[in-house]
């Protein structure tokens, strides 16, 4: 069956042969864009974190048919360049593994609370994990993009 | 009217349609956040020969004011109940907190929590301690199941073949609630046990549930029964509390697995509860001495 969506701004079909492909084999494996990276498949690890619809969710656990006519946003579009530029300067990449997955999720939080505190950012980052960093420099990373971005806000 | 193609994936758009697909295609899995459902079609574990897709039913995805009660739609997904019904509703709120992660909140609901019917899930202890009742459509009409009634054994409730849950009702809060959930970390733990208690000054009513410590979401009557100084508040005392925790404790019936010994929840559940009667008792009556 097909499934058209929009993801990172275009408009894509996408067959598919079964009906619980998820919306991250599609991504990977049909469309090619590889942003979303596949380490569990199972909601655990949040490396295939993207925005469905504006709200983070973990891919892997999405059935492509659910999303016809939905608004997908990847690493690609969904993050503003301030929070990818932190995560370099701060040593918050290692791997880069868990990267991606993490700057959905981090782009969403700054979105909602624009200053959080490192409560807010532990528990909006629950569940994304990186096995190379420690987390440390990742809570730099959210503060240091919490800073730019609002010296950019007029 | 939905399409259905070679991979066959149904979409209905009301929920008669719904339990109609479902009556002509039995073989058809119901996915709502898929957070339980994908995580086994992943691992092959599950390999739908075709699927009923519940997130574009509108009349799922509510909830509303019912008075005395909430009716939440069955495809509401967490991260709702805790924005926006913590006061009203604060046990559930508090458990649908500690689900998973973020990313898993913004997609499970507590329909997927009910219809998986797994002993541990944290939707349970909060809706056994609050009384709530489960509604479930088929073609032939809607039925309510009160939540006592539900859990049948370990993933098996009284959900039949052809039913969809579409929504639980739950009596608003009548006094201080609390959710205690013990497991190795704040995010993504299935729970090791948890608790959930409901007090009812007014009534002199305490409601209880229990997780992860039963082959199904247990309550606990004894505890439930225990004579409290209602009159005179100020006699309640720790020895009271350790004996409420005592009670909840005999009334689970936990196993050794990966997660815990049955010893250990046991032990857990005595003192979370003992923990949470002495907060809702605090609290009711700090805010209304009598
Ligand atoms: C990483 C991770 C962490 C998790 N952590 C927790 C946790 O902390 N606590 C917890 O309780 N659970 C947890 N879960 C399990 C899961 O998120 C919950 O059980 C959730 O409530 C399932 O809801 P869903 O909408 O995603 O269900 P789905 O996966 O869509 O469906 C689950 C099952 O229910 C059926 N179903 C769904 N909706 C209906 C309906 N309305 N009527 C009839 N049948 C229906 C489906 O056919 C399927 O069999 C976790 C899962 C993951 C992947
Ligand atoms: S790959 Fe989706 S959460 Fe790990
Ligand atoms: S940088 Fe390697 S997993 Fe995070």
């Amino acid at each position: 069956m097909r499934v058209t969506l929009h993801v990172d701004g275009a408009e894509l079909a996408a067959e598919i042969d079964r009906p619980g492909e998820s919306l991250l084999s599609t991504l990977r494996d049909r469309l090619g864009l590889t942003g979303s990276k596949n380490a569990c498949e199972q909601g655990e690890c949040g490396s295939c974190t993207v925005l469905l619809d504006g709200a983070p969710v973990c891919a892997c656990l999405v059935a492509t048919a659910q999303c016809e006519g939905r608004e997908v946003k990847t690493v690609v579009g969904a993050v503003p360049r301030p929070v990818r530029d932190a995560f370099v300067q701060c040593g918050a990449v290692q791997c880069g593994f868990c990267t991606p997955g993490l700057l959905v999720s981090v782009a969403d939080l700054l979105e909602r609370d624009p200053d959080p505190g490192d409560a807010a950012i532990r528990e909006a980052l629950a569940g994304n994990l990186c096995r190379c960093t420690g987390y440390e420099k990742i809570i730099d990373a959210v503060h240091t993009a919490a800073a730019t971005l609002a010296g950019e806000r007029p | 009217m939905s399409v259905a193609t070679r991979a066959d994936f149904h979409r209905p758009a009301a929920v008669g349609e719904a339990v109609r697909l479902l009556a002509e295609h039995p073989e058809a899995v119901p996915v709502a956040g898929g957070t339980d459902l994908m995580v086994a079609v992943n691992y092959r574990h599950a390999r739908p020969e075709a699927m009923l897709d519940l997130t574009g039913l509108a009349e799922l995805r509510d909830w509303t004011d019912e008075g005395d009660a909430v009716r939440i739609g069955s495809g509401v997904p967490y991260a709702r109940i805790t924005a926006e019904l913590a006061t009203v509703l604060p046990a559930l709120a508090a458990a649908a907190r500690t689900v998973g992660s973020p990313q898993i909140r913004n997609r499970g609901t507590l329909g997927g929590n009910l219809a998986t019917a797994s002993p541990a899930g944290d939707g349970h202890p909060p809706l056994l301690a609050t009384g709530a009742t489960v509604e479930i459509a088929s073609t032939s009409g809607t039925r309510t199941v009160p939540i006592g009634e539900f859990y049948l054994g370990p993933k098996r409730s009284a959900l039949g073949p052809g039913e969809l849950i579409t929504a639980v009702t739950v009596p608003k809060a009548a006094g201080p609630q609390q959710f205690l959930k013990v497991g190795t970390r704040n995010a993504m733990v299935i729970a090791v046990c948890s608790f959930a208690l409901a007090l009812d000054p007014d009534a002199r009513r305490l409601g209880t549930g229990i997780g992860s410590a039963g082959p199904v979401p247990l309550t606990a009557p004894d505890a439930e029964a225990l004579d409290l100084p209602w009159s005179s508040p100020g006699r309640f005392d720790d020895a009271l509390a350790a004996e409420f925790g005592r009670r909840v404790a005999a009334a689970a019936r936990p196993i050794d697995d990966v997660r815990g010994t049955a010893d250990y929840r046991r032990h857990a559940l005595a003192v979370c509860a003992a923990r949470a009667l002495r907060r809702v008792w605090t609290t009711a009556h700090d805010r209304s001495p009598r």
